[in-house]
């Protein structure tokens, strides 16, 4: 399916969850094309990156669900910052692991799953609906992390075939198969679509990827959109690794009303064909640069 | 003969010492002090401490500082986040987290300045801390000693301290073990009452200078200085682990 189709799909008042980690293999084209539609009061499940960031900086978001907004490199993101001090969203802040057993205990169909972490800290203040749960066994007491289900999961890998087998091809699965489980419907976007029969077929190299590659099976998938480049500026690796100079770009245009109209025009304006337009450009504009420098 | 040193090489070989006696457990360590700390302690006397490159891998031998495997080493085993969970859910892991704000009972505060709702000051948020402090030992490394860390009442509890485990008992308290906090100007630890007091001086520091940046009442009575860094540490930390002298900009002089 396209981008648009995909788009479409997505209603006001949706869950979403959003797969990748932090400013790593995001699915950046499908978040970059909901932010060309009208759709609004979205909750937002996520391991937060600059996909909060930009979901937040265009109005998008009445709730985040999250167990941290970071851009790795950049502690913090800036809108999401924002979005926090001027008290803009609803928020649902999570210990990791918590987050990660309400992941689990969504793909699982289970109300909730039993974890010791957020015990005695204020996650327990800041989530007034938590509750804990006593063990049948022991007299221990431990957090009841409820299920983080999802309306539709997005979620952006190397390869997948047209059915929606996905596969991805570097060192961290993060926990992509986990949103797919765990939601209604999965939308699945990468790099390259590929015929079944080449997921393991040796490449040009000669070597195959494992068979411990193949993530997401197709009874998870709804729907696969071929995005080259989608996880721009996040990493892909191995096909590309994040995009310092643009996150940066990107973070200090966050930062000022005026630089950030005209960072949206740049780059968020003009579908995504644009924006890979725009950043390729600035890409040759940033390497004439720099020839000139070393002239 | 005495051998010149730096605060920040003190600092890490306090750091490294968190780690003595530790075992075969995972080595988490957030911030450059910490990170060569683990370093220095394995390379010394925790040769089984299990470093990671911060990514996905464990490893034998490191990358380079600051790097992941990409950039070299020797790789051991595989471990992508969702196996971090399971590791420190397993309690084979020690940390030394760093604190934005730290009280009197060990409480840390990584998440927000201010009510939470809307806070003063959003940061990193509460991260790995409630599930690290519950789960295993939890130092902290804090590079700037001084009132508004060191505060009465943290703004969030994110990392748990001795009087909250000890009130909610039970699955919060059996494996919660915070052990040392190490300073740009001291090594702190816990009194049996679970609050700080100060281990160590760094050398050229009083206990007073640490009262005076404490924003509570600390007990320093039997405050020892810390101690220097051998000359193997130092060769290590100089020559093998940090030549570039990464520790220089995190903590001064």
């Amino acid at each position: 399916m396209s981008l648009d189709d995909f788009a479409g799909t997505i209603e006001s008042g949706m869950t979403i969850g959003i797969g990748g980690w932090g400013s790593r293999r995001k699915p950046m084209a499908l978040v970059r094309a909901l932010l060309r539609t009208d759709v609004r009061d979205l909750t937002v499940v996520t391991l937060g990156g600059p996909d909060v960031g930009l979901l937040c900086a265009a109005g998008k978001v009445r709730k985040l669900v999250y167990g941290f907004v970071s851009l790795d490199s950049i502690p913090l993101d800036p809108h999401f910052r924002a979005a926090r001090e001027s008290g803009a969203v609803e928020i649902a802040e999570y210990d990791e692991g918590m987050y990660v057993a309400g992941l689990r205990a969504a793909a699982q169909r289970l109300d909730f799953l039993p974890t010791r972490a957020g015990l005695a800290s204020d996650v327990l203040t800041m989530n007034p609906d938590l509750r804990t749960v006593a063990s049948p066994y022991s007299d221990e007491e431990y957090v009841a992390m409820p299920a983080l289900r999802t309306d539709a999961a997005l979620i952006h890998l190397d390869r997948a075939d047209a059915a929606g087998n996905g596969q991805y091809l570097g060192p961290d699965p993060y926990f992509d198969d986990l949103y797919a489980m765990g939601a209604d419907r999965c939308y699945l976007s990468c790099e390259e679509v590929v015929p079944t029969e080449r997921l393991l077929a040796p490449g040009a190299d000669g070597r195959a990827a494992p068979v411990q590659s193949l993530l997401v099976g197709r009874m998870y998938v709804t729907g696969v959109i071929e995005a080259p480049g989608g996880a721009h500026f996040t990493s892909c690796a191995p096909a590309y690794e994040r995009d310092e100079a643009f996150q940066k770009e990107y973070a200090t245009a966050a930062k000022d009303p005026d630089a950030w109209r005209a960072f949206q025009e740049t780059y968020l304006s003009t579908g995504e064909d644009g924006y890979r337009a725009a950043v390729e450009s600035r890409a040759a504009a940033a390497a004439s640069g720099a020839n000139e420098r070393s002239a | 003969m005495t051998v010149e040193f730096t605060r920040a090489e003190v600092c890490i070989a306090a750091a490294s010492d968190s780690w003595r006696g530790a075992g075969e457990v995972l080595a988490h360590a957030v911030g450059t002090v910490p990170v060569i700390g683990a370093r220095l302690a394995r390379l010394t006397h925790s040769p089984d401490l299990v470093l990671s490159d911060g990514e996905a891998f464990f490893m034998s031998e490191p990358p380079p500082l600051g790097r992941t495997a990409a950039h070299g080493g020797v790789i051991e085993a595989w471990v992508p986040f969702r196996g971090v969970f399971d590791v420190l859910q397993s309690g084979r892991r020690q940390s030394m987290m760093g604190a934005s704000q730290l009280d009197r009972y060990g409480n840390q505060n990584i998440s927000a300045i201010g009510d939470w709702r809307r806070p003063k000051r959003q940061l990193i948020g509460v991260r790995g801390a409630p599930g690290n402090t519950v789960n295993h030992r939890t130092n902290y490394w804090v590079a700037r000693h001084s009132p508004k860390v060191f505060v009465e009442r943290v703004d969030i509890v994110s990392g748990v301290g001795n009087d909250r485990a000890r009130a909610a008992g039970g699955a919060a308290l059996r494996f919660h073990d915070l052990g040392v906090v190490v300073t740009d100007l001291a090594v702190l630890d816990y009194a049996p009452d679970g609050a700080l007091r100060i281990r160590s001086v760094h050398p050229g520091v009083t206990v007073e200078e640490v009262r005076r940046n404490t924003g509570f009442a600390i007990d320093g009575a039997d405050a020892t200085e810390t101690r220097a860094p051998t000359p193997e540490e130092l060769r290590l930390i100089r020559e093998v682990i940090d030549p570039s002298s990464a520790r220089a900009r995190e903590v001064a002089g």
